[in-house]
């Protein structure tokens, strides 16, 4: 009889859990529509700058600025992008693997997200600073980040920004990639990125459409093309961040959703395989209570 | 014809519709733009950007950036902006102070990153209150 009310006791547990991972599937599901929109609507903002990056760049060749000069020094500075949540099944853990594997022993590392600070503080790696960046990223957050690392690679301490970030590749595949921010390479400067998840999709029409405007006019630049082409460069890094960090989120929020479904669906297997149980045990149980039944009568006639 | 102004965030398109004539925090001082401009592309100074559409004036905070000027269009690459409608001056003014106050308070002791989430909350809030403030005076 305890055995009855044991497996009862279990099937309510292993059903509330169910439930419990099927509202965070739903919720991560959400989210990660939220991130990728985000990604999307932030695209008119990326052929604009592009578009005039491209035409600056030709009319300011041969620029000389610190932020584009490739510097010949090891010290690094590796910008971690992980979560700040735990199940999101092995995100984490193949960006951990994917950085240790990439950083030198004079690595420097700045992180984004609580998870990998602890373990890399754990592992008594040289960290920097730990920042925090809400859900849903505002670009304000990222800009924060950008300026900071920006300033680092700036004062010359540190010789390169590298940055290591989940790349959203669908729903169920998210790659771990570490790419290069700073110094800007004067080739990419200008080109789509080809971790950019809404560059692979179409483009909504009027958003494609604003800034295609007719013929190359001969534009006049204030001051110059050279300064103009200086004051967007941190804009540049700073939108090239904000990127990253959308790839990262809409990687998290998928893999969370996963992950999530992974363990519905666990649940509702052992809730089957526990009811099965625990009516074999009611049965024997009946069964038993007759055959006694029929035993005490046979007995007294 | 008139002119098509297009303000773009990283985050969304704030505005985009046929205008009179944009007033912008340009490069080396307010610049007005008119239909049939010269083809011009400047820096865009954090502060006030202004639009008239068939009498109404509107004001916008807007934060650093860059615009782009052809005869028939203006487009704007700012990393923030903000309706005048939208900005809650004594919210933003607590939050300018609070931000303030705890970059002057501890000093030494601050984390690099608390500084320049701290800078960049500055930065922002003094935008949007220049352009409250700034509207107030005239």
């Amino acid at each position: 009889m305890a055995n009855l009310r044991d497996l009862r006791r279990r099937i309510k547990s292993v059903k509330n859990t169910a439930q419990i991972t099927k509202a965070m599937q739903l919720v991560a599901a959400s989210k990660m529509k939220r991130a990728q929109d985000q990604a999307v609507s932030g695209r008119p903002y990326a052929e604009a700058l592009n578009k005039v990056l491209n035409k600056l760049k030709t009319r300011a060749e041969d620029l000389e600025h610190p932020l584009l000069e490739q510097r010949e020094g090891e010290r690094e500075l590796l910008l971690v992008v992980n979560t700040d949540k735990g199940l999101c099944g092995g995100l984490n853990t193949n960006l951990l693997r994917k950085t240790l594997s990439e950083a030198g022993p004079e690595t420097r590392f700045v992180t984004v997200g609580t998870k990998l600070r602890t373990t890399l503080a754990r592992l008594k790696k040289d960290l920097q600073a730990d920042f925090q960046i809400k859900d849903p990223v505002q670009f304000s957050d990222a800009k924060a980040v950008a300026r900071f690392v920006t300033d680092q690679y700036l004062e010359g301490q540190v010789d390169r920004v590298r940055v290591a970030f989940t790349n959203f590749v669908s729903t169920l595949t998210q790659v771990p990639v570490v790419e290069t921010l700073l110094p800007i390479s004067p080739l990419a400067l200008g080109k789509p990125k080809d971790f950019d998840m809404a560059a692979t999709r179409p483009a909504p029409v009027d958003a494609a459409d604003k800034f295609v405007t007719g013929g190359d006019y001969s534009y006049l630049y204030e001051p110059d093309p050279a300064s103009v082409l200086v004051a967007l460069l941190p804009q540049y890094i700073n939108y090239t961040f904000y990127q990253m960090v959308l790839e990262a989120r809409a990687s998290e929020h998928s893999s969370r959703m996963v992950a999530m479904k992974n363990a519905t669906d666990n649940a509702k297997q052992l809730i089957k395989d526990l009811t099965l149980e625990y009516n074999k045990a009611r049965q024997a149980a009946i069964t038993s209570e007759l055959l006694e039944i029929a035993t005490a009568q046979m007995a007294i006639s | 014809m008139s002119l098509k102004l297009s303000i773009v965030t990283p985050e969304t398109v704030a505005f985009a519709d046929q205008v009179d004539s944009v007033v912008l925090p340009g490069f080396d001082g307010e610049l007005g733009v008119l239909e049939s401009h010269v083809p011009l592309v400047t820096n865009l100074q954090p502060g006030e950007l202004v639009f008239r559409k068939s009498g109404k004036e509107v004001h916008l905070a807007v934060g650093e950036g860059f615009v782009e000027i052809t005869q028939h269009e203006v487009n704007v690459l700012a990393d923030l902006a903000i309706e005048e409608e939208g900005i809650q001056e004594d919210m933003v003014e607590k939050a300018l102070q609070s931000a303030q106050k705890a970059l002057e308070d501890k000093g030494a002791d601050h984390t690099p990153e608390e500084v320049a989430a701290l800078q960049a909350s500055i930065a922002k809030s003094l935008a949007q209150l220049k352009v409250k403030r700034r509207r107030r005076s005239v």
